[in-house]
């Protein structure tokens, strides 16, 4: 079939100039354009938390019954959460570090809001596996924090990187304390 | 092959060695169309869109859809209103469901109309006929995932359809239901094939595409195309004005959709099911509803599920029941009057499955019935034998241009 060239310009020869056929053209093109974005989004969007999912993003904890040097692990957002009653010579042993000795320099006062309890995500942030540490008897890790098992990252009393692949601390999520006893995760 | 030039470099290159753009371009842009096909022509791009708007919607659902007795109702309602965009991408995927039937209802009657179904293009109709069956089991099996009243029922009576083959009957039931009642095992094997159905269906319709290339298109006046004068080529002539069928099939989808979504479900299908209680008036979704009519109108079961599925075996053999030489309904004067008695006929059983099978409605029932086995069995035979047809046109061109020879 002959394409019928209706830009051509007899007076300029060959040259086409861009015409209203070809402002419908693009026109057309991008309308498309739009309407398969739209039609994509919805699709794609589905994938992210649903409602249900998102209500169940905070939980309360009963930290009253953990003992000094106690830890314990609860599940916040299918991960798990270290929430670690710590003796006094950890709390000291986390203050008295050197800042320019961490690979991700943070003090200790900016991840416990109070000193004696430190909540953290018990997620190892080079590929998240969780370290050990929480249970009695499990390797604690060069610096007696915890110790991630998996590729051998050490974190301290702080949950801060020490040693190992690891490229920063443990996360702290986000919680408040709603009395002396309990606490709100994220 | 014809040696396509691609503009760009890398296109080339690829199809000098794996040929799929040249295929494209061949099926999908030189491929030559008879030039006088009518808006009758849009609807197997309609159903092929159809096919593709199931496919993805569905395995977006299956994301989120949980295949157990205790779980399948309520992750159909956490779709519905806790999943992002759920229930939008659900009644999309109910309501194409219905309009894929009604695109692949009025593509069948425009091949029964024009005569599509005849020589050369005999297996092209029997492949839409496997077709329209793959798409019936998968319809069927995907109305049972919800779990709803009518999901267990409809599952529950569709089943049992298989206990009237003598001797076998029972165990072949047991085997379908993987117990002795529609239940865990039945829901898990139905949603394992409702995934799997949809693209042996897309594999069909290959062949379906490939038979239909090989002679190319009917037109509406049923004769060979001559020549190149006689055709156009498929793009951008056939692409332009599919797009066009498309935005109107999309527009009505969408009303659908956002304004009427349940207006072709049943309500009954919100209530989880129940293996204690059968809803007072079971009916089937709309478009098994003409075949429903069938099996309810022969008081024995037996005979009723033969005379159903027969309904359908019926279609298989058509090339070989309507023997005219001529295909389009056009030079068919009497079969034209009976083509359109057999439409009437088909949606006054579609009504008829769909009312309760008492009084008149049973007597109406018989009657449509044996008027559809008389229409594929008697009037097309004979039809074929007595009926006069009007004189056809030498070419497609003629009846536009005036007879050969002269100009307009």
């Amino acid at each position: 079939m002959a394409k019928s060239d209706t830009n051509k310009n007899p007076a300029k020869g060959d040259v086409q100039e861009p015409g209203r056929r070809d402002f419908i053209v693009v026109a057309t093109y991008a309308m498309a354009g739009l309407g398969a974005a739209a039609v994509a989004w919805p699709l794609i969007d589905q994938l992210n938390p649903a409602a249900d999912t998102l209500a169940l993003a905070n939980i309360e904890v009963d930290i009253s019954k953990i003992a000094v040097g106690q830890s314990i692990t609860v599940k916040w957002r299918g991960k798990p959460v270290f929430i670690r009653h710590r003796t006094a010579d950890e709390i000291a042993r986390a203050n008295d570090t050197n800042l320019d000795d961490l690979r991700d320099p943070q003090v200790d006062t900016a991840r416990a809001e109070k000193p004696e309890y430190l909540v953290l995500v018990g997620v190892c942030t080079h590929l998240g596996c969780v370290p050990l540490g929480q249970k009695t008897g499990e390797v604690r890790g060069d610096y007696d924090g915890w110790f991630c098992p998996c590729h051998g990252s050490h974190y301290d009393t702080s949950g801060r990187i020490r040693k190992g692949p690891a490229p920063t601390n443990l996360e702290v999520p986000p919680y408040s304390f709603l009395s002396d006893s309990v606490v709100r995760i994220g | 092959m014809s040696a396509t030039q691609f503009k760009s470099p890398v296109v080339r290159w690829i199809d000098h060695r794996l040929p799929v753009f040249s295929m494209l371009h061949h099926t999908a842009h030189d491929y030559p169309t008879p030039k006088n096909l009518n808006y009758m022509w849009n609807f197997g791009s309609l159903a092929g869109l159809s096919l593709a708007i199931m496919i993805v919607t569905g395995i977006v659902l299956a994301m989120s859809y949980t295949a157990h007795v205790d779980y399948a109702f309520d992750s159909v309602e956490r779709i519905m209103r806790d999943v992002n965009h759920g229930w939008m991408i659900r009644y999309i995927h109910m309501n194409t469901a219905s309009f894929f039937f009604i695109v692949v209802y009025l593509h069948m009657f425009r091949g029964l109309y024009y005569g599509s179904y005849k020589a050369p293009r005999e297996l092209l109709w029997m492949l839409g006929v496997v077709i329209f069956l793959l798409m019936m089991a998968t319809a069927f099996m995907g109305y049972v995932l919800p779990w709803g009243q009518m999901s267990f029922w409809g599952a529950t009576v569709i089943t049992n359809l298989f206990s009237a083959i003598p001797y076998v009957g029972e165990s072949i039931v047991t085997l379908l239901w993987g117990g002795f009642s529609v239940d865990n095992a039945t829901l898990n094997r139905f949603f394992s094939l409702h995934y799997l159905m949809p693209f042996i269906i897309a594999g069909v319709v290959v062949l379906h595409i490939v038979a239909l290339h090989r002679f190319g298109s009917n037109n509406p006046i049923g004769i060979d195309t001559k020549g190149p004068q006689d055709t156009i080529s498929f793009h951008p002539y056939y692409t332009i004005k599919d797009v066009f069928g498309i935005a109107v099939f999309l527009l009505l989808l969408a009303m659908a959709v956002f304004f009427f979504p349940n207006a072709m479900g049943h309500p009954d299908n919100y209530i989880p099911a129940d293996a204690l209680q059968t809803p007072a008036h079971i009916v089937p979704e709309w478009y098994f509803l003409p075949f429903y009519a069938i099996l309810r109108a022969v008081p024995d079961k037996l005979g009723g599920v033969l005379l159903m599925f027969g309904a359908i075996a019926v279609l298989f053999v058509l090339p070989w029941l309507d023997r005219s030489p001529v295909r389009s309904a056009r030079f068919r004067p009497l079969f034209r009057i009976f083509f359109w008695l057999f439409f009437v006929n088909a949606i006054a059983l579609g009504y008829l499955g769909g009312k309760p099978a008492e009084g008149i409605y049973v007597i109406l029932s018989r009657v449509a019935t044996a008027w559809y086995f008389l229409h594929f069995l008697a009037i097309l035979p004979l039809l074929s034998m007595f009926e006069t047809t009007k004189p056809l046109p030498k070419s497609i061109s003629e009846p536009v241009l005036g007879s050969s020879g002269r100009t307009a």
